[in-house]
């Protein structure tokens, strides 16, 4: 288990309060200025040598994506963009940092906004989190206030503004082009890219999109330095994780971990164990809905970082860990996420829009028994036809869970569903065609 | 993209309130110049806030001038973000997350109760007009689940009997505490927890 003073969000669980005078007894704005003055080159390099990966889901090297922004600002300004629209299901990690350690975040916003060139930053909430975004804006009052961002933010001589910008139930928002498109005040459909955002964004200037977690994680690896944050873990997966455990096991919650934990510890040492003990295990979702499932097999020994969960056909996402125990009907499970992606697809892209209300309606029909066993094939066809086909990555993420469920649990999807629409009697009726249906009563 | 209701009966005129207006013009400095539209969001859950919760048409056009921009861009950011309601809802709106990790843990009993206690149908208002109730897409507690939103407060680690006192409550005219049901802090792991414990004891 990691040790508690290797952990970076020492208030998780709010035990001190998150104002700015317990902030900065958990050594938060301890020596930022010291930071910036080391300039730009060295905040990236140090960034880059810690290894530090986006915790957003697609695990990019951050100080690599900070390092894209234009090296002088040009006719344009530069942006630096928070993405906290956190609507993954199975992660609320982003949630309590803004809530209960939003001096981390602010911290982090100034450090990377120096190291990009940008004056201001937007903080993309999802609007469900008005009372998070509420504590996070006390929060930015008492750094204006007390001088740590603003004009001349410690007295270091940079510029930086803050602003918090309220999503409205839209996941795709996440979507760091679509969040870009909300910000701007229209729909939240996600752009072509390339140009990527780092030199065409936010109002067609250069931007930077980082999560929360890791911007808020950025001013504990420079003041700890790179070397702490790259010992922990293994080499390109460094450092720590929220993990977030929820679904069928004793004592739901967040917690803070080394990367690379084994996901049988994460699950009985933190989360209280399986509901009905470990052999109870069906399937676990290791990174958030979008990821493949996992059988109990290979969740006996796998470990939780982005590269064993690659080698295991799945990823690790977000770290929000779904556990799903025998009691659950799996079928049903992937169902209800196919429903969510039917609900939550923006309706640009054909293969999206309409394949994964398809994905819906078929899993449905699966988890009743009424489908055909040649539909279990159609159903990998369609996911297949989805996945690569559309502008973002939602089509890989409403593709992925079901194309999970059929590698792994195949056969129980055969099982439940043996209807035939064969014709087995053939009654001399030369003109129907649908032979089949005199079989059913009343047809 | 979730279908929309737009309702029957529209008032024939809105404004912002001063108060609103003060709100308005304080979101459109936070961004650059020229680039008012962004306010678009905010401006709508202004006028939501102003008119009990749910946006007229007349709102969308007043807005649309507000920050001169074509009508049908307010129209098309109202009809595609779930959280504006086109249509009034109850006093107390509650939203039950039923995406699988709270399916999981049993969202759908509290489904069952708020169709018992509060209306049959999703979307249409108790007898006493006061609540009603709608199933929504993950609101990102999943470790406090199953959970569900009252206006803008979250209720956490629920089942059926402490929904029905939640709803016995309101119908009491009195707001229930929000928070955590299960009596533990937060995100923390009931009576299991292994880090952090200095901080905790400190």
């Amino acid at each position: 288990m990691l040790k508690d003073e290797d952990r970076i969000f020492q208030n998780l669980y709010n035990d001190s309060g998150a104002d700015i005078e317990s902030a900065k007894l958990r050594d938060d704005w301890n020596g930022t200025k010291e930071i910036l003055e080391k300039g730009r080159e060295w905040i990236i390099n140090e960034v880059k040598s810690s290894e530090l990966r986006g915790r957003g889901g697609a695990g990019f090297p951050t100080g690599l994506k900070w390092s894209f922004a234009p090296k002088e600002v040009g006719s344009r300004p530069h942006y630096l963009v928070i993405n906290a629209d956190e609507s993954e299901p199975g992660t609320c990690k982003d949630r309590d940092i803004l809530r209960f350690e939003p001096h981390k975040l602010i911290e982090g916003c100034l450090i990377a906004s120096y190291a990009v060139n940008a004056h201001k930053c937007y903080i993309y909430i999802r609007g469900e989190y008005f009372n998070e975004g509420q504590k996070l804006q006390t929060a930015i009052d008492e750094a204006y206030k007390n001088n740590l961002i603003g004009k001349n933010a410690l007295n270091s001589g940079w510029d930086l503004d803050i602003y918090i910008h309220y999503g409205a139930g839209a996941y795709i928002c996440g979507e760091e082009t679509a969040l870009l498109e909300s910000l701007e005040g229209k729909k939240g459909q996600p752009r072509l890219k390339p140009p990527f955002p780092a030199l065409i964004g936010l109002y067609g200037c250069p931007t930077i999109i980082n999560n929360v977690e890791t911007v808020a994680a950025v001013p504990t690896i420079l003041r700890r330095g790179a070397k702490w944050f790259s010992s922990l873990g293994r080499p390109k997966n460094t450092g720590t994780k929220i993990y977030c455990i929820s679904g069928n096991v004793n004592n739901p919650c967040n917690v803070e971990e080394e990367m690379g934990v084994p996901l049988k510890e994460l699950i009985e040492t933190h989360a209280g164990g399986v509901v009905g003990g470990w052999d109870n295990l069906k399937a676990v979702i290791p990174g958030g809905s979008s990821m493949p499932m996992l059988p109990k097999e290979i969740c006996d020994n796998m470990k939780m970082d982005f590269d064993a969960c690659v080698e295991n056909k799945t990823g690790l996402g977000t770290a929000g860990i779904v556990v799903i125990n025998n009691d659950q009907d799996i079928i049903k499970c992937m169902a209800r996420i196919a429903r969510f992606y039917k609900h939550e697809s923006c309706g640009q892209c054909t293969p999206c829009r309409e394949g994964s209300g398809w994905m819906w309606r078929m899993l449905e029909r699966m988890a009743a028994g009424e489908a055909t066993p040649d539909e279990v094939d159609m159903l990998f066809d369609v996911t297949k036809q989805i996945e690569g086909h559309t502008i973002c990555a939602f089509g890989e993420g409403s593709s992925w869970p079901v194309q999970g469920l059929i590698r792994h649990f195949k056969h129980e999807i055969l099982e439940r569903n043996k209807f035939d629409p064969v014709v087995k009697k053939n009654k001399n009726i030369p003109y129907l065609v649908d032979q089949h249906l005199l079989e059913k009563e009343n047809a | 993209m979730s279908v929309k209701k737009i309702h029957k009966e529209q008032p024939e005129n809105f404004e912002f309130s001063d108060k609103s207006l003060e709100a308005a013009n304080k979101i459109i400095s936070n961004y650059p110049n020229g680039k008012q539209q962004s306010a678009v969001m905010a401006l709508l859950y202004i006028a939501q806030r102003q008119n009990d919760n749910w946006i007229p048409l007349q709102a969308m056009k007043y807005i649309s001038k507000f920050l001169n921009m074509p009508y049908i861009k307010v129209y098309e950011v109202a009809t595609f973000y779930s959280m504006y309601n086109l249509s009034p809802v109850g006093k107390y709106f509650f939203q039950v997350c039923t995406t699988t990790p709270c399916m999981l843990r049993g969202a759908y009993d509290l489904v069952k109760v708020c169709k018992n206690k509060i209306s049959e149908k999703e979307n249409v208002l108790s007898e006493d007009g006061k609540i009603s109730w709608m199933e929504v897409e993950c609101l990102g507690a999943c470790v406090n689940a199953p959970m569900m939103q009252v206006n803008e407060d979250y209720y956490e680690d629920l089942n059926d009997k402490k929904l029905e006192e939640i709803i016995e409550t309101i119908y009491q005219n009195k707001i229930p505490k929000p928070g955590s049901y299960s009596g533990r802090i937060n995100a923390e792991p009931v009576n299991n927890r292994k880090t952090l414990l200095g901080n905790k004891n400190a």
